[in-house]
């Protein structure tokens, strides 16, 4: 069952200038969300930004109600809605997608930048199921890093920087924990290092999840604008994904 | 009288309990909305574009937004009519609205093909044909952009198809009115308008356009305005009902297109965005009608 409800936007978080965490209050008691889903936003006030704008769910905190968002400003739309204040009403349809697919005793979570931001809710629900896990974060330096307490907490957390100032300088394919053994990959991030991540679980044989970030109309299956390629033709990317089986892609 | 009749509409023998549709390729099948509303509350609906055989469509990137509006180039995805028949249509037959089929081709043989197989089921009352899709490569709008040709295909399907016959017509011409007239001699029974506009969109920083196709179709409050010239020059030279699209996101909208003669509308992009936007605006047209007294949406069609 999908909704398209008014949240109350109850802290704006500010990240860097370009990243912002938002926490939301639904009214009511929320429905089941599972991690890798998504939500469409109403943007209001911007005349640009004609359609809603597709976001993961970055938390969910079940006893309050809330899910947290992950906005970095990419458009008129985004920068729109980084402006938004506490108290304010955000309308969202959700919960949009699939999902993780979880799978497996042990598993890594590779994240890139603010591709990342689904990964936290799947840390939470892997932790309740006793899973156990990695994280590895790339991101551009430490001020890109968000809810690394959170990461901690739930998770060994590996990062890597481009300029070196957390972690191992580098990205995300050097960094040693990969030699490790895991069950699963889930993998959120920009395209080119989902698919060097990709190609890096074929070798060793290990299932890797990717999330795709496709462009998309209405987000819940009717527009057939997001499609992606794959061996069973073109799936819509907001219902058969946006998670995916990477070798299930034909660009992977 | 209650407040639903003075909503009620004909579409030749159709009965629509108000003017209120939906378009195709904004609205799946319909179940996907029934999460947001009741289809029985609409008009009608009109199910994506089916073709002979299944069509995997363009390659992504497939929509880029623009400003009011978005381009798409979905290019008639879809499972093809059989799939139609045999799956979708079992769980459409007992719906209280009418679920009308958009019917698209690449020839004519083809639009016969699949006209001829939704005529036979019952509870289809009636089906759009669709010349004026800007997004496949053969057929489509070739038909719709030639008087020749649309009078060519419409009689054809006119021939094998018995129920509510509708001509999607495209924008894409210099003169609308000999392309509904075409439509009109062969044997249409009423004139859908309009059909996305051509067009596209270039990302200045990549050098490339945003599109796969490089073109595709503009939909949205963008073109508002060219629709409603559209409707109102064909309402004024053809006798056929006419169903208004382009650009609709609330009651206004569509009153708008009924004042210059649509008989009823259909809400397209507008779906994408708030899913129950078709029920709000049954609802702001019925407050529309009694805020200005008037008994029947009729009284106020084609007044322009």
């Amino acid at each position: 069952m999908k909704f398209c409800k008014d949240f109350i936007v109850v802290k704006n978080e500010t990240i860097t200038p370009t990243l912002y965490i938002l926490r939301l209050q639904y009214p009511q008691t929320l429905p089941e969300i599972k991690p890798g889903q998504f939500v469409e936003v109403l943007v209001e006030g911007e005349k640009e930004a004609f359609l809603r704008r597709p976001i993961s769910i970055h938390d969910v905190d079940k006893e309050k109600n809330q899910i947290a968002l992950l906005v970095q400003v990419v458009g008129k739309g985004t920068a729109q809605l980084s402006n938004i204040k506490e108290g304010e009403k955000l309308n969202l349809i959700f919960p949009l997608g699939n999902g993780f697919t979880i799978i497996g005793n042990k598993v890594l979570l590779i994240g890139g930048g603010c591709g990342a931001a689904p990964l936290l809710y799947l840390l939470r629900v892997l932790k309740q199921q006793n899973i156990q896990s990695d994280i590895l974060i790339g991101c551009k330096d430490i001020n890109h890093l968000f809810s690394k307490t959170e990461y901690q907490e739930l998770s060994n957390l590996h990062v890597t920087t481009e300029d070196g100032s957390f972690g191992e300088k580098g990205f995300v394919t050097a960094h040693p924990i990969l030699k490790e053994d895991f069950d699963t990959i889930y993998c959120c991030g920009p395209t080119p290092m989902m698919k060097a991540v990709s190609d890096y679980a074929k070798k060793r044989n290990i299932p890797c999840y990717v999330s795709l970030e496709h462009k998309m109309a209405c987000g819940f299956g009717v527009c057939l604008c997001c499609v992606a390629e794959t061996n069973q033709g073109n799936k819509r990317t907001c219902v058969t994904g946006p998670i995916f089986l990477s070798t299930d892609l034909k660009d992977f | 009288m209650n407040t639903t009749q003075h909503l009620e509409v004909k579409i030749n023998n159709m009965l629509l309990r108000n003017p209120v549709m939906t378009a195709s390729g904004t609205f799946g099948y319909g179940y996907d909305f029934e999460d947001f509303l009741s289809l029985d509350s609409l008009g009608g609906i009109i199910v994506k574009g089916t073709t002979g055989t299944e069509r995997q469509g363009n390659p992504y990137p497939r929509m880029a937004e623009t400003p009011s509006g978005m381009l798409n180039a979905v290019g008639l995805q879809n499972k093809g009519v059989d799939y139609f028949c045999n799956k979708i249509y079992p769980k459409l037959k007992d719906k209280k609205t009418n679920v009308i089929v958009n019917v698209s081709g690449s020839t004519i043989e083809e639009y016969v093909e699949v006209a001829t197989k939704i005529n036979s089921l019952e509870n289809i009352p009636a089906i759009e044909l669709n010349i004026s899709c800007p997004n496949v490569k053969e057929g489509g709008m070739a038909f719709g952009t030639s008087k020749e040709m649309a009078f060519r295909v419409v009689s054809a399907v006119r021939k094998a198809y018995g129920k509510t016959l509708i001509v999607k017509l495209s924008p894409n011409v210099t003169n609308i009115v000999e392309i509904a007239k075409a439509s009109e001699d062969a044997g249409a029974d009423a004139l859908s308008l309009i059909n996305t506009l051509l067009g596209m969109a270039v990302d200045a920083e990549k050098r490339e356009p945003l599109l796969s196709t490089i073109t595709g179709g503009l939909s949205g409050p963008a073109v508002k305005p060219v629709a409603l010239r559209c409707v109102w020059q064909v309402a004024k030279q053809t006798k056929l009902p006419l169903i208004g699209i382009g650009g609709i996101i609330n009651a206004q909208d569509a009153i708008e297109f009924i004042l210059v003669g649509a008989t009823a509308i259909q809400v397209g992009t507008a779906n994408f965005i708030n899913p129950s936007i078709t029920e709000e605006i049954v609802k702001g047209m019925e407050e529309y009608l009694q805020r200005h007294n008037i008994k029947h949406i009729s009284d106020i069609r084609g007044i322009i």
